[in-house]
Order: C-alpha cells, then structure tokens, then sequence
C-alpha cells in the first residue's frame, strides 16, 4: 500500500501539466449549456487539441491511436486535466469512453479503421441508442427491431434518453433481431450513421430546463450488416463490455470537481445571511457540509483502489464501478441538497442576484437529479452489489 | 501508486486471520462475556506480533509501517478480538513490557478537552495505564488508578471502571508523540472498525442465503439485497479511507494527512454503526437475541466510535479545514 507515484507517473504528470498550463488559458469559456451547437464545437475542438498533443484516448492501446496510458497515468490525466480547469469529455464521452473501447474490444479490423481515428480526432460525435419507452433498467426487453433484407438490417422502433443525438453522428445501437429467442440473445449492436434516412431525432426538455436528450425514432432506416459490431444476436454480450467501460474510470473528473464545489460551497455559506448571521454558522449543516467533504476523501481513495485493482488486472473495472457510482452520484446530490440548505430563501431565484451564482447553483442541484437514474438507477447498481458481490438469488 | 496489499501484506493478513479464527471464534466471545480478556489468547497475539508490529527493529519490534498495522487491526475487528490491544500496541517501546505483551497496558482517550467521564476498559487485566491527549502522553500503574468497577458495561466484552478523580500521572511524551500516538489510534481504531463492518456484513448475507422465508433465500428479497448492498459500499468506501490513511501515516508527504485521518474515521464509524444495526435486522427476531452475536458488535462499535473523535468532531475539523 503505497501513494507514491513513480517517477516516471510524475514525469507524465509534469509534461501535462506543462501542456495544459500553455493550453487551457487559450480555450475559453464553455458556451451556454444549451447552445448543442456550439458546446460540440467547443467540446471537439478539445478534443483536437488533446489529439495533436498526443493525449487522445489516453488508455487506448497505441495501434488503436491512443495513447496506451496505464491506469495510474489515466488517472493522473483526468485528474490533471479537471485541476487545470480543461474542457471535460463533454458531448465526447460515448465515443471516448465507451463506444470506442467496444469497438476496440469487439469491432472487425475494418471498424476500427473506419470510426476509431475519426473518434479522436474530435471529427464524429457518437451517441448511445440502448434505453427505450418500455425499456430502461430491465434494458434486455428492448424491442425496437432490425430484419435482415440481404445486406442490410432495417430498422424499426424508437430509442429514448439519447444524450446528444441532435448533433452526434453516429449512434451505438441496440436492436431485436430475434423475436423469438429468450430476451438476452435476441439482441445485436449496430453502428448507425445518424443521418441515414428514416430516423427523427426530437429533443426533450429535462428537469433543469437542457435539451440534452432526445427521443429518436426509425422508420425503415437502412443499416448496412457491415455496421454489426459482434454476432448477430450475440448483442447483449457486446452491450455489457460497453456497460464495464461506461461505468468505468468516468467520475474521476467530476470528482474533482465536485471537491471545488464542496469547499465554495463552504464559502458562501459565509456569505450568504441568515437571521442570526450567516449560513456558516449553522453548526449542523457546517458539520454536514464537512462530513461530504471527508466522505469524497475517501471515495477518492476508492477511485485509487479500483485504478490500482486495473493496474494489477488489466481489466476494466468490474463491480467495483457499481460501488463508487452508488456512493458517488449519492454524494453528488447530496451535495445538491446541502447547496440549497445554504442558499436558503435565496434559493428560489435562479438568476445571479447579490453576488450568489444562483444559476449555476440551482441548476446543478437539479442536474445532479440524473446521476442516480442515467446509467443504471441505483435500485439496478445495488442489486448488482448484492447479487455479484455477495451472490445473492437474482431475482 | 498502488492501493491494495502487497503479497507480504496479504500473508500478514492472512496469519492474523487463521489467529483470530482458531483463538477468537464466537463460541470464545462468549466465554470471554464479562471479562473480554484471557491470558492465554493475549499471549498468542503476542506470539504473532501484534504488540511489537510497528516498533523498530533496533527495539525488538517488526520495524511494520502504518500500512501494514491498518490491515493487522482489520482483521482483529473482523474477529471483534476483545481486551487492550491497540493501547498496548500504542504503548509499545514507551511503557516497557508492551511491545512483548508482558505487561498489559490500558488506556484513556484525553482528546478532545478530556471531558469525562474517565471509563478505562478493561482495568482489572492492566498492569499499566497510559493516556493520550494532544499535547501529552500520561502512564500510571493501573493500581494508581483509584478507579472503580461498574458493575455493568454496555459491551459485554468490554467491562469498564470509572476513574473519579484522575491521579497525576507520568508524563512521558510531549506534543510530538502524542501528535503521532492520536492519529495511530485514531487510523486503527478506524481499521477495526472496517474489519468489523465487514464481518457483520458477511455474516448478515450468510443468514439471508441461508434463512427462507414465502418459499425461498430471504437475500432473494430486493429489500433485503439493498441493505446488504449498502452494507457492501460502506465498509468498501471506509477501508478505502483507512487503507489510504495508512499509507498516508507511513508517507505523509505522499497526501494530506489530517484530511486522510478524519476521513477515515467518519467513514468507519457510519460503517461500523450503520452495518451492525444492519446485521440486527436481516436476522430478524434472531438478530435481537443475546445468543446471535450481531448485539455485540453493535456494542462494540458505539463504544469505539467517540474514541479518538466521532462523527461529529471529525467532520467539524473538516469544515473548519474548507474556509480559508
Ligand atoms: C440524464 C440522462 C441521460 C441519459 N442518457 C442516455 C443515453 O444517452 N442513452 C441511453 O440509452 N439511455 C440514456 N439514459 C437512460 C437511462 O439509462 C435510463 O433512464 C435508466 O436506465 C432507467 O430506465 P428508466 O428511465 O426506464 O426507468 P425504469 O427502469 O422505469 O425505472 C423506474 C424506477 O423503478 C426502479 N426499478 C426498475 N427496475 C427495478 C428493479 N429490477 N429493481 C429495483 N428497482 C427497479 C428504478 O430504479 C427507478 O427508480 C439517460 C438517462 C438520464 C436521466
């Protein structure tokens, strides 16, 4: 047991910082949340940059373009990068954290070819096309479906919650092509080109007014057999490497991030007043703000126990992923609570009024709602916990 | 970086482990009922190291490092080991006869403003008391205590004697050492802790495989799969806490220590608390008789957790760290 990063870690560790010092300053602002427009040109004009410095998909094996980082320096990077203040992954995350690593894992040398470089190079956003009206978290009863006519699958159904599929290009998608099989193998991943004639892409407001998602829907949308990523049928095992990606090294930023929040919200708590001085003099809800603090301490030290658990394995990280994302996005929205504890009255303007950050702040109190849904509700990861941890009957 | 066992840290572990289950199973908890200490199970701790685990070589000890003392204390929670044996641990190499666990030393925990009442566990077994509060570390005979036995204590493997009027003592540490002492005991207090979270989390999925209830494994039931789930995260976010605090005691540059510390010690306690009380319900009108175990180590864990700090007092110094 050893924090000690190597020298060479803290050589990677110098040269980013280095990079990121003469980068950063020069990228700007972030632009409105829901200008999708201009948060994908932002997002993958980072992602060029991360491309032509040579940080593009950091823990992407070297003949796949990426960087072959091991776990430890991925860590360091997104810690780095979020510390630095950098551009997050953003409306990049499917294609880098996800969808890429499938196809490394399980697309066709011509797969590969064709979308991992356009991927790091911030040139094609990619989105997730799983969750359906009738289909969340028991994923598996999908029922959108794909007939083969010769070489291509045709499409028919509609995806919903599709995170950025107004301006992603092309879409990991989850498709019935059997009916008649048990619900786990009935099921194929395409890649569709989200511009194929057939498909509608219409955006939903969310709780904090985004229109970050979509429901998308296909109508004899034409996908080539080519685009087949794994068997026919043989989807579900592919839509559970995605699922150990996705669930994978993705909250180390955010982390960071929510460790900033935590110590500004601890100063505007001395700010904001109250009837008998400020918010900070609320000894309970100090104590709660301290008590979040020091409970992401030690989330983050998990986060270093599952990197040093990858470094000794080389696998993606398994239920391990389940427990920090329960007890992170818990945490996160904790967070959201005490924010609007500290705000008070205040709280009810979501405009910037006296000083406060009340658009901001509101709206991530509302945001962090998400957490525990997206990507597998909480009911679902304790269930996991419980099931593959502790072997518990499924039921 | 590497936050996991080494292999010579998980054979340590593991030689504590086959100890405590040979010489501390259950059925030994309850014959220890009442007096929580054996001469005989002492001596073999003392044979394994424990007391002598962190002392230098060049004074007999094992020359082991906080990382290393972290996973043996885990593992003597995980077996709920009864008795004086982090104040003896701590004594080692100061109160002579520790480290060899020739003389039993207890302990009063000082910090915090050494707001009473005094309680020393375990007193009729010591030979020697020390005490610790954050500028100073104290030593008294345990005679010298003038300290009287209650009748009753809350953990029936932790009885207590109520020390009314605190003698003197013998100073024999100034703020250096016992800076030092309170985050070891602090850190292994913590380290019990997670062992013992965890062993009432195994032993409430064991019973929930094990008891059936509407025809099949109460684990089969999702509100019974949550708690044991939760149980899982806290005593997993605690030892991560605890493991990182070690390595941080052994390497302080390496990360911040207090903030490892209080980490460390809120997370374990809510573990500890949290998980026993967990224990109790999965079994049931079982888990509310003296003869299941669970009631023990929910006892133990409300007397350790304002040991060193609570809840309460850890998080407060977080707070107070936050604000410039
Ligand atoms: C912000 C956001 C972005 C998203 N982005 C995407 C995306 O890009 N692509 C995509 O495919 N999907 C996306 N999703 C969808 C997400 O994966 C689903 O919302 C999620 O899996 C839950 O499915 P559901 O909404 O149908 O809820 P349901 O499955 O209907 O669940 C409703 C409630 O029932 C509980 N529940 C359901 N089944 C069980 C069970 N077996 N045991 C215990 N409790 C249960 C759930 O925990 C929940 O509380 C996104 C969601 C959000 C909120």
């Amino acid at each position: 047991m050893d924090l000690r990063y190597s020298a060479a870690e803290e050589a990677f560790r110098a040269d980013l910082r280095t990079w990121l010092a003469a980068t950063v300053p020069d990228v700007g602002p972030p632009p409105p949340s829901n200008d999708l427009v201009a948060r994908r040109a932002y997002d993958t004009a980072w992602q060029a940059m991360l491309f032509d410095a040579g940080y593009a998909g950091i823990d992407w094996p070297r003949e796949y373009g990426g960087r072959g980082a091991s776990p430890v320096e991925t860590l360091i990077f997104h810690e780095e990068c979020a510390r630095a203040g950098a551009p997050y992954v953003g409306v990049n995350f499917v294609g880098c954290l996800h969808a890429g690593p499938t196809l490394i894992a399980e697309g066709t040398e011509a797969q590969q070819a064709r979308y991992l470089p356009r991927i790091l190079r911030g040139e094609e956003l990619w989105c997730q096309g799983f969750s359906e009206p009738q289909a969340g978290s028991d994923l598996a009863s999908l029922r959108t479906r794909a007939e083969r006519d010769g070489d291509t699958y045709v499409v028919n159904g509609s995806k919903i919650w599709t995170s950025f599929g107004e301006i992603s290009d092309q879409m990991e998608l989850l498709v019935r092509t059997d009916a008649d099989a048990p619900k786990h193998k009935g099921i194929t991943w395409l890649v569709c080109t989200m511009d194929t004639p057939g498909i509608e892409v219409r955006p939903l407001v969310a709780a904090n007014g985004s229109v970050e998602f979509d429901e998308v829907f296909f109508d004899d949308v034409r996908v080539p057999v080519e685009n087949r990523v794994g068997a026919e049928n043989g989807g579900w095992r592919v839509a559970m490497v995605t699922f150990s990606f996705e669930r994978g090294s993705a909250f180390v930023s955010e982390m960071i991030e929510v460790a900033r929040e935590t110590a500004a919200l601890a100063e505007l708590a001395r700010k904001v007043t109250r009837r008998s001085g400020t918010a900070w003099d609320d000894a309970a809800l100090r104590r709660d703000i301290g008590r979040l603090a020091a409970e992401l301490d030690a989330l983050w030290a998990l986060v270093k126990r599952n990197v040093s658990e990858a470094a000794r394995t080389n696998e993606p990280p398994g239920v391990g992923g389940s427990v920090l994302k329960l007890a992170f996005t818990e945490l996160n929205q904790r967070l959201g609570e005490l924010t609007m504890s500290v705000l008070g009255r205040a709280g009810a303007a979501a405009t910037d009024l006296d000083g406060l950050p009340l658009a901001e702040l509101t709206e991530r109190s509302v945001r962090s709602l998400a957490l525990t849904i997206a990507a597998g509700t909480s009911q679902i990861q304790r269930n996991i916990v419980a099931e593959r941890i502790l072997g518990m009957p499924r039921g | 970086m590497d936050l996991l066992p080494t292999d010579d840290q998980s054979e340590l572990a593991a030689a504590v482990r086959a100890l405590c289950e040979a010489r501390f199973d259950v059925d030994s908890l309850r014959e220890l009922e009442g007096s929580g200490f054996d001469a005989g199970r002492w001596g073999d701790l003392a044979g394994m190291g424990v007391f002598a685990a962190t002392l230098e070589e060049s004074a007999g000890g094992a020359g082991l490092g906080a990382a290393e003392a972290v996973l043996v204390f885990e593992e003597l929670g995980r077996a709920l080991v009864p008795g004086p044996v982090l104040w003896t641990q701590l004594a080692a190499g100061i109160v002579d006869g520790a480290a060899a666990g020739e003389t039993v030393v207890g302990g009063l925990d000082l910090t915090g403003g050494a707001a009473g009442p005094h309680l020393v566990a375990h007193l009729d077994a010591c030979d020697a008391v020390i005490g610790v509060a954050e500028d100073r570390v104290l030593r008294w005979d345990a005679d010298a205590m003038r300290a009287v036995p209650l009748a009753d204590s809350l953990d029936p493997l932790t009885p207590v004697h109520h020390v009314e009027e605190l003698p003197p003592g013998d100073e024999i540490g100034g703020a250096e050492a016992a800076g030092r002492m309170v985050a070891d005991a602090t850190v292994l207090t913590a380290a019990f802790e997670v062992g013992l979270a965890t062993a009432v989390t195994d032993m409430a999925s064991t019973y929930a495989l094990d008891r059936e209830q509407f025809g099949k494994p109460i684990g089969a039931f999702q509100a019974v799969k949550h708690i044991l789930a939760d149980m899982v995260v806290r005593a997993e976010v605690a030892r991560s806490a605890v493991y990182a605090a070690g390595a941080t005691l052994d390497d302080p540059e390496a990360g911040d220590l207090d903030r490892i510390v209080h980490a460390a010690k809120i997370c374990a306690d809510l573990a500890a608390d949290k998980n026993a009380r967990a224990c109790i319900q999965v079994h049931g009108g079982m888990g509310y008789t003296w003869e299941v175990p669970a009631h023990y180590f929910l006892k133990r864990a409300w007397v350790l957790e304002p040991l060193f700090g609570g809840i309460a007092e850890h998080a407060d110094a977080v707070a107070a760290s936050l604000v410039s």
